[in-house]
């Protein structure tokens, strides 16, 4: 990887764009086949001590990168802007076209916050969809963003209680579209339980659910929550909210279009964040477990007492994935988070 | 609260709306041909990187069946390292362990009834532990002789169908080698399986480039009202490959240019270019409007071929600062071999949307650069109000797909040079698909893997789509075969091939420079 690198303390917003297109203008004029990404900005809100940790995770997304990172770094009493512009590409081989992905990253104020539309607006990519993730919090930053983005990136299981962070996030959608890390750490369970009740008979057994039981890391409340409010809006479950005390994990009673459902939420010690597995039953006739396993999930069906086990093939994607999945998500857009978010507020409240 | 979104009755699965993997119904694959060279470089890494993505069945097993002799372990670890190998990532060593954990080898030669006896106690097997009858598709990575033979005895066997479960048959290519031989097969393999089983392969139709077309033509207001004679002049189409033959002597001395590339792939592309917008992207109504274009094209009569045809073989020449031999004088090549290496046609759709608009295809080896792309030239404007001294002055607009290696569409556009005269030259808008998305594209095998494990015909031939390809090649073979008098065209390795190629060019157009 090869880096362009134009720095500048006490800088401004038009400067720094100034900056980016003529490093962008010298590098395509000494070689015509470097050519600009175009396809998201990403704005990142950090505290400036904790601004290393997030650039490593920006990192670690693979070939999810924005065209344009804009990496604004927080700091309490800062008054001016300090900026680094970093233009990284690969020389490409002959005859191939090669990706230049740009990175600022500017250091300034709290004070700053308030109108720090004034400040990123200047810099972004016309024409091509803003994203913005803030890890740490900084709610007036993304107040003062939110009218110029088009997709907020949060990670609901950042927030230990999961009904604060689903609110969170049901405010945010109206009106941007948000993508939720807690939400595509179920990604892989939605595929794999809408795979398992594909076949004919399975299908009839789907609506014929009695109990749900979901197994996560402690710190993955949220995930756990959507993954049952998903299932509640796809199967037209009335939900009501999950009872919870001292001895016992979150538990509670969906009415299903057939009966009641059963529904559980435990936690469970594991090192990866997300979900450690998930069981759907109707009554002694059929269940279906899936649970995290090496290479894999493991499946665990009982049909009138015959049981069988065997592994579902797929590879973890690590948070660094699942950063870069969200990344990715930018571009696209799930109609069943929403529903599935309104369930799972009503079964967390 | 309500949170009813999902119909509750009938066949649909609720759950799948939103997701962007499909569900697929366990299945087991048959690889016919599983030690050969196909299976190894692709399929397998195919099938590794669907297991990584989470993308295969639910429940997957695999059957290799081949004519060497070798306990399952020496399949699993052959088809572990070439995996290692020719993966586009690197195995995570879980999946690929789990992958090939319970993969089966059936030794035998494909005529060999205690095969497909063996492969149907495998199966059953396989059912036992599922518990119910798996998917089954047979993929026929083997000489073509062997596509009747495996059919056949599939066939016989009872293995064409089963019960509660789909039975699905995928065909490499090539599918015949002439018209005649192509319909034999036809019969051959629609004798043991119904149309709707059998899938045709043509690994092109799994690009991604080239289902952008689709996207490019009716996804874009754009384009679609200049897609016609009135405003398009000519159309050219090129396969150009830079490497020789290497080491496919034996099966390029008997196929050529234009039953290797022409016919499939590139008239596939021409297809997809000229069709008219299918009511739906539902296999059967794509290929009703693939069928219609390539029906339209007359195919020349024998003494017509000369004057919409050009072969030629490549000599002695330089690629990239090295020396390299002729055709003639490649290993396992006759030396007065009349194989060509080079093809290109003019040909015609007589239909009112394309009527008198030229479609030029053309590929060769060893050329100088390797490149398919699809261009699309404007027909001229029609009064110009510039004066074009002191410039390249105004051009015809093009329209350029590029399938490979730099996927992507630019649009060649004519702007004013700077300074004080109204001085024109063409530039272009390019879309790269490396530079607009952050996705890496799959195989093209993935895809069409995927696409056949869930019974989704819409990338690949169907019976009459191929007779129809091979009837406007057919009298080309023919006219070909007889001329056993006339030279080949030889043209240099490192050029853009054979002079002859640019008689098939109306007046004022060219081939495109590679």
């Amino acid at each position: 990887m090869t880096q362009d690198v134009w720095s500048e303390q006490g800088t401004t917003p038009d400067a720094i764009e100034a900056a980016l297109r003529e490093m962008l203008r010298e590098r395509h004029a000494a070689n015509e086949a470097l050519a600009p990404a175009r396809v998201l900005n990403l704005v990142v809100i950090v505290d400036r001590s904790w601004k290393g940790e997030i650039a490593n995770r920006l990192e670690r997304v693979g070939r999810y990168h924005a065209s344009r990172t804009i990496l604004c770094a927080v700091e309490e009493g800062r008054k001016t802007l300090d900026a680094v512009a970093v233009m990284n590409y690969d020389e490409p081989s002959p005859g191939v076209v090669g990706v230049m992905h740009e990175q600022v990253e500017i250091d300034l104020g709290v004070d700053a916050l308030a109108g720090l539309d004034t400040i990123v607006d200047p810099i972004v990519v016309s024409d091509l969809p803003t994203m913005i993730w803030c890890p740490h919090g900084h709610d007036e930053a993304l107040e003062a963003l939110r009218h110029m983005v088009d997709v907020i990136l949060l990670d609901s299981d950042d927030v230990a209680d999961p009904a604060d962070a689903l609110a969170r996030a049901a405010d945010l959608l109206s009106s941007a579209y948000v993508v939720d890390l807690a939400w595509l750490r179920t990604t892989p369970w939605r595929e794999r339980l809408a795979a398992s009740f594909d076949l004919p008979e399975q299908l009839e057994m789907l609506f014929e659910l009695d109990s749900l039981a979901i197994r996560h890391q402690p710190n993955s409340g949220a995930s756990a929550v959507l993954l049952a409010g998903w299932l509640a809006s796809r199967l037209g479950w009335k939900v009501a909210p999950l009872r919870s005390d001292n001895s016992s994990p979150p538990h509670g009673t969906a009415q299903g279009p057939k009966g009641p459902v059963e529904i559980e939420l435990d936690p469970l010690e594991q090192e990866a964040p997300g979900l450690a597995g998930v069981t759907a039953a109707c009554g002694s006739r059929y269940s279906l477990s899936l649970d995290r396993g090496r290479g894999g999930l493991r499946a665990r069906e009982r049909i009138n007492g015959d049981e069988r086990e065997w592994q579902v093939l797929g590879a973890s994607r690590g948070e660094g994935g699942i950063l870069g999945e969200g990344v990715r998500q930018a571009l696209l857009r799930d109609p069943t988070y929403g529903p599935a978010l309104g369930a799972a507020r009503e079964l967390s409240s | 609260m309500s949170t009813a979104v999902a119909q509750q009755t009938g066949d649909e699965n609720p759950l799948v709306e939103g997701l962007e993997r499909l569900p697929v119904h366990p299945t087991a694959l048959v690889i016919f041909g599983a030690t050969g060279d196909l299976a190894h470089r692709k399929l397998l890494p195919a099938l590794y990187n669907l297991a990584h993505e989470g993308a295969l069945p639910e429940r997957f097993e695999l059957i290799g069946v081949s004519r060497r002799d070798r306990p399952d372990a020496d399949f699993r670890s052959d088809a572990r390292a070439s995996i290692e190998k020719f993966s586009r990532r690197k195995p995570d060593p879980n999946v690929l362990e789990g992958l090939l954990a319970n993969a089966r080898y059936v030794p035998g030669s494909f005529d060999d009834d205690a095969v497909y006896a063996e492969l149907e106690r495998t199966l059953a097997e396989f059912d036992q532990q599922a518990g119910h009858p798996l998917d089954r598709v047979f993929y026929l990575s083997t000489a073509p002789e062997f596509f009747p033979v495996i059919a056949g005895k599939l066939g016989a066997a009872g293995l064409n169908d089963t019960e509660k479960a789909q039975v699905r048959i995928v065909i490499e290519k090539p599918f015949g080698y002439d018209l005649a031989s192509a319909r034999q097969l036809n019969v051959e393999v629609l004798d043991e399986f119904d149309e709707t089983q059998v899938f045709r392969i043509d690994h092109y139709l799994g690009k991604e480039t080239v289902q952008n077309l689709f996207a490019l033509r009716f996804a874009n207001a754009l384009f679609e009202p200049v897609w016609n004679r009135n405003f398009i002049d000519s159309v050219q189409i090129t396969a150009a490959e830079d490497i020789g033959i290497g080491s496919r002597a034996g099966y390029y001395e008997g196929a050529g240019a234009l039953r290797d590339l022409v016919q499939n792939h590139m008239m596939q592309l021409l297809a997809l270019l000229a069709m008219e917008p299918p009511a739906s992207f539902e296999a059967n109504r794509l290929r009703d409007e693939k069928l219609k274009v390539l029906e339209a094209i007359v195919p020349p009569t024998v003494d017509q071929v000369a004057s919409m045809a050009v072969r030629a073989q490549y000599g002695p020449g330089v690629v990239a600062g090295t020396q390299v031999p002729g055709y003639r004088d490649e290993p396992g090549v006759a030396p007065d071999s009349r194989t060509e290496t080079y093809a290109a046609l003019r040909l015609h759709v007589s239909n009112w949307r394309w009527a008198g608009v030229p479609f030029y295809l053309r590929t060769g080896k060893r050329l100088a650069r390797k490149v398919t792309e699809i261009a699309v030239t404007l027909k001229p404007v029609p009064h110009l109000a510039f004066q074009s001294t002191g410039s390249v002055g105004v051009q015809a607009n093009q329209i350029v797909l590029t399938v490979q290696p730099d996927e992507g569409v630019s649009v060649s556009l004519g702007a004013k040079i700077p300074g004080s005269r109204l001085r024109i030259r063409p530039v272009n808008m390019e879309f790269r698909y490396g530079t607009s998305f952050m996705s890496e594209s799959p195989e093209a095998y993935e895809r069409l893997i995927l696409d056949a494990m869930r019974g989704d015909a819409t990338l690949f031939t169907r019976n009459d789509e191929i007779e129809a390809l091979w009837g406007i090649i057919d009298p080309i073979l023919t006219a070909w075969h007889e001329d056993t008098s006339s030279p080949v065209p030889q043209y240099a390795s490192g050029s853009a091939g054979p002079e002859e190629a640019n008689l098939l060019l109306a007046e004022g157009q060219r081939w495109r420079r590679l």
